[in-house]
Protein backbone atom coordinates (compact mmCIF):
# COMPACT_ATOMS: atom_id res chain seq x y z
CA UNK A 1 0.00 0.00 0.00
CA UNK A 2 2.58 2.53 1.07
CA UNK A 3 4.81 1.37 -1.75
CA UNK A 4 2.09 2.11 -4.28
CA UNK A 5 1.58 5.59 -2.91
CA UNK A 6 5.31 6.22 -2.94
CA UNK A 7 5.49 5.22 -6.56
CA UNK A 8 2.56 7.42 -7.49
CA UNK A 9 4.07 10.39 -5.70
CA UNK A 10 7.54 9.92 -7.09
CA UNK A 11 6.88 8.82 -10.64
CA UNK A 12 6.55 12.18 -12.31
CA UNK A 13 9.76 13.72 -11.04
CA UNK A 14 11.73 10.54 -11.70
CA UNK A 15 10.53 10.54 -15.29
CA UNK A 16 11.44 14.18 -15.69
CA UNK A 17 14.97 13.74 -14.39
CA UNK A 18 15.57 10.91 -16.83
CA UNK A 19 14.29 12.97 -19.73
CA UNK A 20 16.21 16.05 -18.68
CA UNK A 21 19.28 13.85 -19.02
CA UNK A 22 21.49 15.29 -16.32
CA UNK A 23 21.70 12.64 -13.65
CA UNK A 24 23.41 14.64 -10.95
CA UNK A 25 25.95 12.53 -9.11
CA UNK A 26 24.17 11.88 -5.88
CA UNK A 27 26.17 12.17 -2.70
CA UNK A 28 25.54 9.92 0.26
CA UNK A 29 23.79 12.76 2.08
CA UNK A 30 21.52 13.32 -0.90
CA UNK A 31 20.60 9.69 -0.98
CA UNK A 32 19.67 9.71 2.70
CA UNK A 33 17.81 13.01 2.84
CA UNK A 34 16.67 13.39 -0.77
CA UNK A 35 17.70 16.07 -3.29
CA UNK A 36 15.83 18.85 -1.53
CA UNK A 37 15.97 18.07 2.17
CA UNK A 38 14.35 21.45 2.82
CA UNK A 39 11.11 19.71 1.87
CA UNK A 40 11.14 18.19 5.33
CA UNK A 41 11.01 21.68 6.81
CA UNK A 42 8.15 22.61 4.47
CA UNK A 43 5.96 19.72 5.59
CA UNK A 44 6.87 19.93 9.28
CA UNK A 45 4.00 22.28 10.29
CA UNK A 46 1.52 20.06 8.46
CA UNK A 47 2.95 16.93 10.05
CA UNK A 48 2.87 18.53 13.51
CA UNK A 49 -0.77 19.42 12.85
CA UNK A 50 -1.63 15.85 11.82
CA UNK A 51 0.16 14.48 14.87
CA UNK A 52 -1.57 16.84 17.30
CA UNK A 53 -5.05 16.77 15.79
CA UNK A 54 -5.33 13.24 14.40
CA UNK A 55 -2.70 10.77 15.60
CA UNK A 56 -2.46 11.74 19.26
CA UNK A 57 -6.23 12.14 19.86
CA UNK A 58 -6.83 8.84 18.07
CA UNK A 59 -4.48 7.04 20.46
CA UNK A 60 -5.89 9.02 23.36
CA UNK A 61 -9.43 7.91 22.50
CA UNK A 62 -8.38 4.27 22.60
CA UNK A 63 -6.53 4.89 25.88
CA UNK A 64 -9.56 6.54 27.50
CA UNK A 65 -11.86 3.76 26.40
CA UNK A 66 -9.79 1.24 28.41
CA UNK A 67 -9.49 3.36 31.52
CA UNK A 68 -11.80 4.79 34.15
CA UNK A 69 -11.35 8.28 32.73
CA UNK A 70 -13.19 11.27 34.15
CA UNK A 71 -12.85 15.05 34.03
CA UNK A 72 -10.66 16.58 36.72
CA UNK A 73 -9.40 20.07 37.41
CA UNK A 74 -6.46 20.94 35.13
CA UNK A 75 -3.18 19.94 36.73
CA UNK A 76 -4.79 17.76 39.38
CA UNK A 77 -3.15 14.36 39.72
CA UNK A 78 -5.80 11.71 39.88
CA UNK A 79 -5.76 7.98 39.46
CA UNK A 80 -7.46 6.66 36.34
CA UNK A 81 -7.15 2.89 36.62
CA UNK A 82 -7.08 0.49 33.69
CA UNK A 83 -10.43 -1.25 33.49
CA UNK A 84 -10.07 -3.51 30.46
CA UNK A 85 -13.26 -3.86 28.46
CA UNK A 86 -15.50 -2.51 31.22
CA UNK A 87 -16.44 0.65 29.29
CA UNK A 88 -17.22 -1.44 26.23
CA UNK A 89 -19.46 -3.91 28.08
CA UNK A 90 -21.19 -0.97 29.79
CA UNK A 91 -22.00 0.89 26.56
CA UNK A 92 -22.98 -2.29 24.74
CA UNK A 93 -25.46 -3.08 27.52
CA UNK A 94 -26.90 0.45 27.29
CA UNK A 95 -30.22 0.27 25.40
CA UNK A 96 -29.84 3.87 24.16
CA UNK A 97 -26.49 3.00 22.53
CA UNK A 98 -27.87 -0.14 20.92
CA UNK A 99 -30.82 1.78 19.63
CA UNK A 100 -28.53 4.46 18.19
CA UNK A 101 -26.49 1.86 16.30
CA UNK A 102 -29.72 0.29 15.02
CA UNK A 103 -30.91 3.73 13.94
CA UNK A 104 -27.77 4.46 11.98
CA UNK A 105 -28.17 1.13 10.16
CA UNK A 106 -31.71 2.14 9.15
CA UNK A 107 -30.24 5.45 8.04
CA UNK A 108 -27.54 3.82 5.91
CA UNK A 109 -29.92 1.28 4.34
CA UNK A 110 -32.00 4.21 3.06
CA UNK A 111 -29.31 6.81 2.47
CA UNK A 112 -26.56 4.85 0.67
CA UNK A 113 -28.59 3.16 -2.12
CA UNK A 114 -30.67 6.31 -2.63
CA UNK A 115 -27.50 8.39 -2.92
CA UNK A 116 -25.86 6.05 -5.43
CA UNK A 117 -28.93 5.71 -7.66
CA UNK A 118 -30.02 9.36 -7.66
CA UNK A 119 -26.57 10.88 -8.05
CA UNK A 120 -25.67 8.53 -10.92
CA UNK A 121 -28.95 9.17 -12.73
CA UNK A 122 -28.70 12.93 -12.32
CA UNK A 123 -25.01 13.02 -13.25
CA UNK A 124 -25.76 10.96 -16.35
CA UNK A 125 -28.54 13.34 -17.36
CA UNK A 126 -26.28 16.34 -16.69
CA UNK A 127 -23.50 14.84 -18.77
CA UNK A 128 -25.59 15.02 -21.93
CA UNK A 129 -25.59 18.15 -24.07
CA UNK A 130 -28.54 19.81 -22.47
CA UNK A 131 -29.88 23.34 -22.07
CA UNK A 132 -29.24 25.23 -18.82
CA UNK A 133 -26.46 22.86 -17.80
CA UNK A 134 -24.69 25.39 -15.57
CA UNK A 135 -27.94 26.32 -13.90
CA UNK A 136 -28.66 22.68 -13.07
CA UNK A 137 -25.20 22.02 -11.74
CA UNK A 138 -25.32 25.05 -9.50
CA UNK A 139 -28.77 24.23 -8.19
CA UNK A 140 -27.80 20.66 -7.27
CA UNK A 141 -24.73 21.87 -5.44
CA UNK A 142 -26.43 24.61 -3.41
CA UNK A 143 -27.67 22.39 -0.54
CA UNK A 144 -24.19 20.93 -0.18
CA UNK A 145 -22.50 24.31 0.35
CA UNK A 146 -25.20 25.75 2.61
CA UNK A 147 -24.81 25.33 6.36
CA UNK A 148 -26.77 22.42 7.80
CA UNK A 149 -27.99 24.58 10.67
CA UNK A 150 -29.54 27.02 8.19
CA UNK A 151 -31.13 24.36 6.02
CA UNK A 152 -32.50 22.49 9.04
CA UNK A 153 -34.46 25.65 9.88
CA UNK A 154 -36.40 25.55 6.64
CA UNK A 155 -36.95 21.77 6.78
CA UNK A 156 -38.48 22.18 10.23
CA UNK A 157 -40.84 24.71 8.71
CA UNK A 158 -41.64 22.45 5.72
CA UNK A 159 -42.14 19.19 7.65
CA UNK A 160 -43.94 20.66 10.63
CA UNK A 161 -47.30 19.07 11.60
CA UNK A 162 -49.07 21.92 9.81
CA UNK A 163 -46.19 22.76 7.47
CA UNK A 164 -46.28 23.10 3.71
CA UNK A 165 -45.57 19.43 2.95
CA UNK A 166 -48.51 18.30 5.03
CA UNK A 167 -50.82 20.93 3.59
CA UNK A 168 -49.92 19.74 0.08
CA UNK A 169 -50.47 16.11 1.08
CA UNK A 170 -53.78 16.95 2.78
CA UNK A 171 -55.40 13.76 4.06
CA UNK A 172 -52.29 11.73 3.09
CA UNK A 173 -50.17 13.52 5.69
CA UNK A 174 -48.77 11.10 8.28
CA UNK A 175 -50.00 11.37 11.83
CA UNK A 176 -48.03 12.02 13.98
CA UNK A 177 -46.09 14.19 11.55
CA UNK A 178 -42.76 13.27 9.93
CA UNK A 179 -40.22 14.37 12.49
CA UNK A 180 -42.20 13.41 15.58
CA UNK A 181 -43.27 10.01 14.25
CA UNK A 182 -41.30 7.12 15.76
CA UNK A 183 -41.13 5.13 12.54
CA UNK A 184 -40.73 8.09 10.14
CA UNK A 185 -38.22 10.29 11.99
CA UNK A 186 -35.10 8.35 10.99
CA UNK A 187 -36.17 7.85 7.33
CA UNK A 188 -36.95 11.58 7.11
CA UNK A 189 -33.49 12.41 8.45
CA UNK A 190 -31.99 9.94 5.94
CA UNK A 191 -33.84 11.59 3.04
CA UNK A 192 -32.77 15.01 4.30
CA UNK A 193 -29.08 14.03 4.37
CA UNK A 194 -29.34 12.36 0.93
CA UNK A 195 -30.78 15.59 -0.48
CA UNK A 196 -28.13 17.71 1.24
CA UNK A 197 -25.11 15.67 0.11
CA UNK A 198 -26.30 14.68 -3.35
CA UNK A 199 -24.62 17.58 -5.18
CA UNK A 200 -21.19 16.47 -4.02
CA UNK A 201 -21.73 12.90 -5.23
CA UNK A 202 -23.14 14.13 -8.55
CA UNK A 203 -19.83 15.94 -9.09
CA UNK A 204 -17.89 12.75 -8.33
CA UNK A 205 -19.95 10.83 -10.87
CA UNK A 206 -19.68 13.63 -13.44
CA UNK A 207 -15.89 13.39 -13.22
CA UNK A 208 -16.03 9.60 -13.51
CA UNK A 209 -18.33 9.78 -16.55
CA UNK A 210 -15.63 11.71 -18.46
CA UNK A 211 -13.48 8.57 -18.29
CA UNK A 212 -16.03 6.24 -19.83
CA UNK A 213 -14.89 5.67 -23.41
CA UNK A 214 -17.17 7.05 -26.11
CA UNK A 215 -16.31 4.03 -28.28
CA UNK A 216 -18.12 1.74 -25.88
CA UNK A 217 -21.34 3.72 -26.34
CA UNK A 218 -20.90 3.57 -30.11
CA UNK A 219 -20.28 -0.16 -29.99
CA UNK A 220 -23.37 -0.60 -27.84
CA UNK A 221 -25.51 1.39 -30.24
CA UNK A 222 -24.14 -0.59 -33.22
CA UNK A 223 -25.20 -3.70 -31.34
CA UNK A 224 -28.67 -2.19 -31.20
CA UNK A 225 -28.69 -1.35 -27.50
CA UNK A 226 -31.25 1.27 -26.52
CA UNK A 227 -30.56 4.16 -24.19
CA UNK A 228 -31.51 2.20 -21.10
CA UNK A 229 -29.46 -0.84 -22.11
CA UNK A 230 -26.34 1.18 -22.83
CA UNK A 231 -26.76 2.98 -19.49
CA UNK A 232 -26.97 -0.36 -17.72
CA UNK A 233 -24.23 -2.16 -19.69
CA UNK A 234 -21.76 0.66 -20.38
CA UNK A 235 -22.26 3.50 -17.89
CA UNK A 236 -22.86 1.49 -14.73
CA UNK A 237 -19.80 -0.78 -15.13
CA UNK A 238 -17.75 2.16 -16.40
CA UNK A 239 -18.19 4.18 -13.23
CA UNK A 240 -17.86 1.27 -10.80
CA UNK A 241 -14.69 2.63 -9.13
CA UNK A 242 -16.56 5.88 -8.50
CA UNK A 243 -19.49 3.91 -7.11
CA UNK A 244 -17.19 2.21 -4.63
CA UNK A 245 -15.96 5.64 -3.53
CA UNK A 246 -19.48 7.05 -3.30
CA UNK A 247 -20.68 4.11 -1.20
CA UNK A 248 -17.67 4.43 1.10
CA UNK A 249 -17.93 8.21 1.54
CA UNK A 250 -21.70 8.08 2.05
CA UNK A 251 -21.20 5.44 4.74
CA UNK A 252 -18.54 7.47 6.56
CA UNK A 253 -20.65 10.65 6.36
CA UNK A 254 -23.73 8.78 7.54
CA UNK A 255 -21.89 7.26 10.50
CA UNK A 256 -20.87 10.78 11.52
CA UNK A 257 -24.47 11.96 11.72
CA UNK A 258 -24.91 14.54 14.49
CA UNK A 259 -26.27 17.96 13.53
CA UNK A 260 -29.44 16.61 11.90
CA UNK A 261 -30.77 14.48 14.79
CA UNK A 262 -29.64 17.14 17.25
CA UNK A 263 -31.58 19.95 15.59
CA UNK A 264 -34.08 18.42 13.16
CA UNK A 265 -35.61 15.97 15.64
CA UNK A 266 -34.77 17.87 18.82
CA UNK A 267 -31.99 15.67 20.17
CA UNK A 268 -32.71 12.30 18.58
CA UNK A 269 -36.43 12.28 19.26
CA UNK A 270 -39.09 11.12 19.41
CA UNK A 271 -37.98 9.00 22.34
CA UNK A 272 -34.55 8.15 20.91
CA UNK A 273 -36.00 6.98 17.57
CA UNK A 274 -33.57 9.12 15.59
CA UNK A 275 -30.59 9.24 17.99
CA UNK A 276 -27.30 8.58 16.21
CA UNK A 277 -24.17 7.04 17.79
CA UNK A 278 -22.34 10.38 17.63
CA UNK A 279 -25.26 12.08 19.38
CA UNK A 280 -25.23 9.45 22.17
CA UNK A 281 -21.44 9.73 22.28
CA UNK A 282 -21.82 13.47 22.87
CA UNK A 283 -24.51 12.96 25.51
CA UNK A 284 -22.56 10.31 27.43
CA UNK A 285 -19.11 11.75 26.92
CA UNK A 286 -19.59 15.46 27.42
CA UNK A 287 -23.09 16.25 28.74
CA UNK A 288 -22.94 13.50 31.36
CA UNK A 289 -19.19 13.72 31.87
CA UNK A 290 -18.13 10.15 30.96
CA UNK A 291 -15.46 10.62 28.28
CA UNK A 292 -14.37 7.00 28.74
CA UNK A 293 -17.81 5.71 27.76
CA UNK A 294 -18.00 8.27 24.95
CA UNK A 295 -14.65 7.13 23.57
CA UNK A 296 -15.73 3.50 23.72
CA UNK A 297 -18.79 4.39 21.61
CA UNK A 298 -16.49 6.21 19.16
CA UNK A 299 -14.12 3.26 18.83
CA UNK A 300 -17.04 0.87 18.33
CA UNK A 301 -18.44 3.20 15.66
CA UNK A 302 -15.17 3.26 13.74
CA UNK A 303 -14.82 -0.53 13.92
CA UNK A 304 -18.39 -0.80 12.68
CA UNK A 305 -17.72 1.55 9.78
CA UNK A 306 -14.56 -0.33 8.82
CA UNK A 307 -16.39 -3.67 8.82
CA UNK A 308 -19.23 -2.19 6.81
CA UNK A 309 -16.77 -0.68 4.33
CA UNK A 310 -15.13 -4.09 3.83
CA UNK A 311 -18.50 -5.74 3.22
CA UNK A 312 -19.50 -2.98 0.80
CA UNK A 313 -16.24 -3.23 -1.10
CA UNK A 314 -16.67 -6.94 -1.50
CA UNK A 315 -20.26 -6.46 -2.54
CA UNK A 316 -19.61 -3.73 -5.10
CA UNK A 317 -16.35 -5.35 -6.25
CA UNK A 318 -17.81 -8.79 -6.91
CA UNK A 319 -19.98 -7.62 -9.75
CA UNK A 320 -16.85 -6.34 -11.40
CA UNK A 321 -15.49 -9.75 -12.33
CA UNK B 1 -33.65 14.35 -24.40
CA UNK B 2 -36.94 15.96 -23.42
CA UNK B 3 -37.39 13.43 -20.64
CA UNK B 4 -33.93 14.14 -19.28
CA UNK B 5 -34.57 17.86 -19.32
CA UNK B 6 -37.87 17.53 -17.49
CA UNK B 7 -36.28 15.21 -14.95
CA UNK B 8 -33.48 17.69 -14.34
CA UNK B 9 -35.99 20.49 -14.02
CA UNK B 10 -37.97 18.61 -11.37
CA UNK B 11 -34.70 17.86 -9.60
CA UNK B 12 -33.66 21.50 -9.65
CA UNK B 13 -37.02 22.47 -8.18
CA UNK B 14 -36.60 19.98 -5.33
CA UNK B 15 -33.10 21.28 -4.65
CA UNK B 16 -33.84 24.99 -4.87
CA UNK B 17 -37.33 25.27 -3.47
CA UNK B 18 -36.32 25.04 0.22
CA UNK B 19 -33.95 27.98 -0.32
CA UNK B 20 -36.65 30.02 -2.02
CA UNK B 21 -38.98 29.11 0.83
CA UNK B 22 -36.32 30.12 3.35
CA UNK B 23 -36.20 33.59 1.82
CA UNK B 24 -39.98 33.96 1.57
CA UNK B 25 -40.46 32.68 5.13
CA UNK B 26 -37.92 35.13 6.46
CA UNK B 27 -39.90 38.01 4.99
CA UNK B 28 -43.35 36.99 6.21
CA UNK B 29 -44.92 38.92 9.05
CA UNK B 30 -47.15 35.96 9.88
CA UNK B 31 -45.98 32.42 9.10
CA UNK B 32 -48.22 31.02 6.39
CA UNK B 33 -47.68 27.27 5.96
CA UNK B 34 -50.48 26.89 3.38
CA UNK B 35 -49.68 26.44 -0.31
CA UNK B 36 -50.52 30.10 -0.89
CA UNK B 37 -47.81 31.04 1.58
CA UNK B 38 -45.20 29.89 -0.90
CA UNK B 39 -45.99 32.96 -3.02
CA UNK B 40 -45.09 36.39 -1.79
CA UNK B 41 -48.11 38.45 -0.85
CA UNK B 42 -47.41 42.18 -0.52
CA UNK B 43 -49.53 42.56 2.59
CA UNK B 44 -47.54 39.95 4.52
CA UNK B 45 -43.99 41.16 3.82
CA UNK B 46 -41.75 42.61 6.47
CA UNK B 47 -38.10 42.99 7.42
CA UNK B 48 -38.93 42.66 11.10
CA UNK B 49 -37.71 39.07 11.41
CA UNK B 50 -34.18 40.19 10.68
CA UNK B 51 -34.45 42.76 13.46
CA UNK B 52 -35.80 40.13 15.80
CA UNK B 53 -33.03 37.60 15.20
CA UNK B 54 -30.46 40.39 15.46
CA UNK B 55 -31.86 41.43 18.85
CA UNK B 56 -31.83 37.82 20.06
CA UNK B 57 -28.37 36.62 18.97
CA UNK B 58 -26.49 39.75 17.81
CA UNK B 59 -26.00 38.94 14.15
CA UNK B 60 -23.03 41.26 13.71
CA UNK B 61 -21.04 39.72 16.53
CA UNK B 62 -21.91 36.16 15.42
CA UNK B 63 -20.91 36.94 11.85
CA UNK B 64 -17.65 38.41 13.09
CA UNK B 65 -16.96 35.23 15.09
CA UNK B 66 -17.75 33.05 12.08
CA UNK B 67 -15.47 35.29 10.03
CA UNK B 68 -12.55 35.05 12.45
CA UNK B 69 -12.96 31.27 12.78
CA UNK B 70 -13.14 30.81 9.01
CA UNK B 71 -10.41 33.36 8.32
CA UNK B 72 -8.03 31.68 10.74
CA UNK B 73 -8.56 28.32 9.07
CA UNK B 74 -8.07 29.80 5.60
CA UNK B 75 -4.90 31.58 6.70
CA UNK B 76 -3.45 28.40 8.25
CA UNK B 77 -4.34 26.42 5.13
CA UNK B 78 -2.87 28.98 2.76
CA UNK B 79 0.43 29.31 4.64
CA UNK B 80 1.15 25.79 5.84
CA UNK B 81 -0.99 23.94 3.31
CA UNK B 82 0.72 25.58 0.34
CA UNK B 83 4.15 24.80 1.83
CA UNK B 84 3.18 21.15 2.32
CA UNK B 85 1.51 20.88 -1.09
CA UNK B 86 4.57 22.36 -2.80
CA UNK B 87 6.97 20.06 -0.97
CA UNK B 88 4.83 17.02 -1.79
CA UNK B 89 4.70 17.92 -5.47
CA UNK B 90 8.11 19.42 -6.21
CA UNK B 91 10.72 18.54 -3.60
CA UNK B 92 12.44 15.22 -3.12
CA UNK B 93 13.03 14.53 0.51
CA UNK B 94 13.00 11.53 2.76
CA UNK B 95 9.55 10.43 3.84
CA UNK B 96 7.63 12.22 1.12
CA UNK B 97 5.64 9.11 0.25
CA UNK B 98 4.76 8.56 3.89
CA UNK B 99 3.49 12.14 4.28
CA UNK B 100 1.41 11.74 1.13
CA UNK B 101 -0.04 8.49 2.48
CA UNK B 102 -0.93 10.18 5.76
CA UNK B 103 -2.66 12.99 3.94
CA UNK B 104 -4.87 10.50 2.10
CA UNK B 105 -5.53 8.48 5.26
CA UNK B 106 -6.64 11.55 7.20
CA UNK B 107 -9.46 12.13 4.72
CA UNK B 108 -11.22 8.94 5.78
CA UNK B 109 -10.84 9.30 9.55
CA UNK B 110 -14.22 10.40 10.86
CA UNK B 111 -13.65 13.67 12.69
CA UNK B 112 -16.44 12.89 15.11
CA UNK B 113 -14.44 10.06 16.67
CA UNK B 114 -11.85 12.65 17.62
CA UNK B 115 -14.28 15.08 19.23
CA UNK B 116 -14.16 13.53 22.71
CA UNK B 117 -10.35 13.31 22.98
CA UNK B 118 -9.94 16.72 21.32
CA UNK B 119 -12.47 18.18 23.73
CA UNK B 120 -10.55 16.71 26.69
CA UNK B 121 -7.23 17.97 25.33
CA UNK B 122 -8.19 21.41 24.09
CA UNK B 123 -10.78 22.35 26.70
CA UNK B 124 -9.57 20.53 29.78
CA UNK B 125 -5.80 20.24 29.35
CA UNK B 126 -4.94 23.40 27.42
CA UNK B 127 -7.79 25.56 28.73
CA UNK B 128 -8.69 26.83 25.26
CA UNK B 129 -12.47 26.77 25.74
CA UNK B 130 -14.17 29.97 24.60
CA UNK B 131 -11.23 31.07 22.48
CA UNK B 132 -10.71 31.51 18.76
CA UNK B 133 -7.52 29.48 18.94
CA UNK B 134 -9.36 26.47 20.37
CA UNK B 135 -12.00 26.83 17.69
CA UNK B 136 -9.50 27.02 14.83
CA UNK B 137 -6.93 24.43 15.98
CA UNK B 138 -8.64 21.20 14.83
CA UNK B 139 -9.26 22.65 11.35
CA UNK B 140 -6.09 24.72 10.97
CA UNK B 141 -4.85 22.98 7.80
CA UNK B 142 -7.42 21.55 5.41
CA UNK B 143 -6.05 18.30 3.97
CA UNK B 144 -8.28 18.41 0.91
CA UNK B 145 -6.82 21.82 0.08
CA UNK B 146 -3.27 20.46 0.54
CA UNK B 147 -4.17 17.75 -1.95
CA UNK B 148 -5.51 20.33 -4.43
CA UNK B 149 -2.38 22.49 -4.08
CA UNK B 150 -0.21 19.43 -4.72
CA UNK B 151 -2.17 18.56 -7.87
CA UNK B 152 -1.71 22.04 -9.29
CA UNK B 153 2.00 22.25 -8.44
CA UNK B 154 2.52 18.85 -10.12
CA UNK B 155 1.25 20.23 -13.40
CA UNK B 156 3.87 22.95 -13.72
CA UNK B 157 6.71 22.10 -16.12
CA UNK B 158 9.87 20.80 -14.45
CA UNK B 159 12.09 23.01 -16.67
CA UNK B 160 10.85 26.05 -14.78
CA UNK B 161 12.16 24.67 -11.51
CA UNK B 162 15.42 23.43 -13.02
CA UNK B 163 16.09 26.89 -14.44
CA UNK B 164 15.35 28.64 -11.18
CA UNK B 165 17.56 26.22 -9.26
CA UNK B 166 20.43 26.69 -11.69
CA UNK B 167 20.06 30.44 -11.15
CA UNK B 168 20.64 29.68 -7.51
CA UNK B 169 17.23 30.64 -6.15
CA UNK B 170 16.36 28.98 -2.87
CA UNK B 171 13.25 26.85 -2.62
CA UNK B 172 11.24 29.41 -0.68
CA UNK B 173 12.00 31.98 -3.37
CA UNK B 174 11.09 29.57 -6.14
CA UNK B 175 7.79 28.84 -4.44
CA UNK B 176 7.02 32.52 -3.86
CA UNK B 177 8.21 34.02 -7.15
CA UNK B 178 7.91 31.21 -9.68
CA UNK B 179 5.36 28.63 -8.61
CA UNK B 180 2.73 30.61 -6.68
CA UNK B 181 1.99 33.19 -9.40
CA UNK B 182 1.28 30.29 -11.76
CA UNK B 183 -1.17 28.52 -9.51
CA UNK B 184 -3.45 31.41 -8.52
CA UNK B 185 -6.54 29.41 -9.57
CA UNK B 186 -5.44 26.70 -7.13
CA UNK B 187 -5.33 29.21 -4.31
CA UNK B 188 -8.86 30.34 -5.09
CA UNK B 189 -10.12 26.74 -5.27
CA UNK B 190 -8.32 25.95 -2.02
CA UNK B 191 -9.86 28.96 -0.28
CA UNK B 192 -13.36 28.05 -1.48
CA UNK B 193 -13.06 24.41 -0.41
CA UNK B 194 -11.69 25.50 2.94
CA UNK B 195 -14.30 28.21 3.44
CA UNK B 196 -17.37 25.97 3.57
CA UNK B 197 -15.85 23.74 6.28
CA UNK B 198 -15.51 26.12 9.24
CA UNK B 199 -18.27 28.46 8.07
CA UNK B 200 -20.80 25.63 8.24
CA UNK B 201 -19.21 23.66 11.08
CA UNK B 202 -21.52 23.14 14.01
CA UNK B 203 -20.42 20.38 16.40
CA UNK B 204 -16.94 21.61 17.33
CA UNK B 205 -17.62 25.32 18.00
CA UNK B 206 -20.82 24.25 19.72
CA UNK B 207 -18.79 22.09 22.12
CA UNK B 208 -16.15 24.60 23.04
CA UNK B 209 -17.99 27.95 23.14
CA UNK B 210 -20.31 28.54 26.03
CA UNK B 211 -19.84 32.33 26.01
CA UNK B 212 -22.48 33.84 23.74
CA UNK B 213 -20.30 36.64 22.40
CA UNK B 214 -17.77 34.15 21.03
CA UNK B 215 -20.17 31.83 19.24
CA UNK B 216 -20.12 31.63 15.44
CA UNK B 217 -23.45 32.17 13.70
CA UNK B 218 -24.13 28.44 13.16
CA UNK B 219 -23.93 27.88 16.93
CA UNK B 220 -25.86 30.94 18.07
CA UNK B 221 -28.58 30.26 15.50
CA UNK B 222 -28.95 26.67 16.66
CA UNK B 223 -29.16 27.86 20.28
CA UNK B 224 -31.92 30.18 19.23
CA UNK B 225 -33.60 27.30 17.39
CA UNK B 226 -33.52 24.93 20.36
CA UNK B 227 -34.21 27.29 23.26
CA UNK B 228 -35.23 30.89 22.67
CA UNK B 229 -37.45 30.50 19.62
CA UNK B 230 -40.39 29.13 21.62
CA UNK B 231 -40.90 32.55 23.20
CA UNK B 232 -40.63 34.68 20.05
CA UNK B 233 -43.59 36.24 18.27
CA UNK B 234 -42.81 34.68 14.88
CA UNK B 235 -40.16 32.05 15.68
CA UNK B 236 -39.99 30.58 12.18
CA UNK B 237 -39.63 33.97 10.57
CA UNK B 238 -36.72 34.83 12.87
CA UNK B 239 -35.03 31.42 12.43
CA UNK B 240 -35.37 31.63 8.66
CA UNK B 241 -33.99 35.18 8.68
CA UNK B 242 -30.94 33.90 10.58
CA UNK B 243 -30.73 30.94 8.21
CA UNK B 244 -30.64 33.28 5.21
CA UNK B 245 -27.79 35.27 6.76
CA UNK B 246 -25.87 32.08 7.53
CA UNK B 247 -26.41 30.45 4.13
CA UNK B 248 -25.95 33.54 1.96
CA UNK B 249 -22.13 33.92 2.04
CA UNK B 250 -21.41 30.28 1.16
CA UNK B 251 -24.10 30.07 -1.51
CA UNK B 252 -23.10 33.47 -2.90
CA UNK B 253 -19.40 32.63 -3.11
CA UNK B 254 -20.22 29.32 -4.70
CA UNK B 255 -22.54 30.86 -7.27
CA UNK B 256 -19.94 33.47 -8.25
CA UNK B 257 -17.04 31.04 -8.46
CA UNK B 258 -18.96 27.96 -9.53
CA UNK B 259 -16.46 27.17 -12.29
CA UNK B 260 -13.78 26.61 -9.65
CA UNK B 261 -15.89 23.87 -8.09
CA UNK B 262 -17.48 22.41 -11.13
CA UNK B 263 -14.86 22.34 -13.89
CA UNK B 264 -14.51 18.71 -14.83
CA UNK B 265 -12.15 17.51 -12.20
CA UNK B 266 -9.34 19.56 -10.80
CA UNK B 267 -6.99 18.87 -13.69
CA UNK B 268 -8.87 20.87 -16.28
CA UNK B 269 -8.90 23.90 -13.99
CA UNK B 270 -5.41 24.88 -15.03
CA UNK B 271 -4.17 25.33 -18.55
CA UNK B 272 -0.58 26.47 -18.67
Amino acid sequence: MSLMIRTAAGRRSVGRTARGGHPVRRSLLDRILGNQPIGTAFVTPYLAFLAAIFAYPLGFAVYMSFHDYFFAAPGAIVERPFVGFENYTAVLADPAVRRAFGNVLVFLVINVPLTVVLSLLLANALNAAIRWRTFFRVSYYVPYVAASVAVVGVWLFLFNSNGLVNSVLGPLAPDPSWLVNTSLAMPTVAVYVTWKQLGFFILLYLAALQNVSKDLYEAASVDGAGRWKSFWNVTVPGVRPASTLVVLLATVTGANLFTEPYLLTGGGGPDGASASPVLVMYQRGIEQGNPDAGSAIGVLLVIGVLLLALVERRFVGREES
Amino acid sequence: MKLKFVGLLIGAFVFLFPFYYMLIGSLQAEPDPSVGGAFPSPGNLTGRNYGEIDAAINLGRSLLNSGIFTGGVILGTLVFGVLAGYALARLQFRGRGAVFGLMVLVQVIPFQLLTIPLYVLIVRSYGLADSYLGMIAPFAINSTAVFVFRQYFLQLPQELFDAARIDGANELNILWRVALPLVRPALLTGVLITFIGPWNEFLWPFLITKQHDLQPLAVSLSNYLTTVSARAANPFGAVLAGACVLAAPAVGLFAIFQRRFISQGIESGIKG
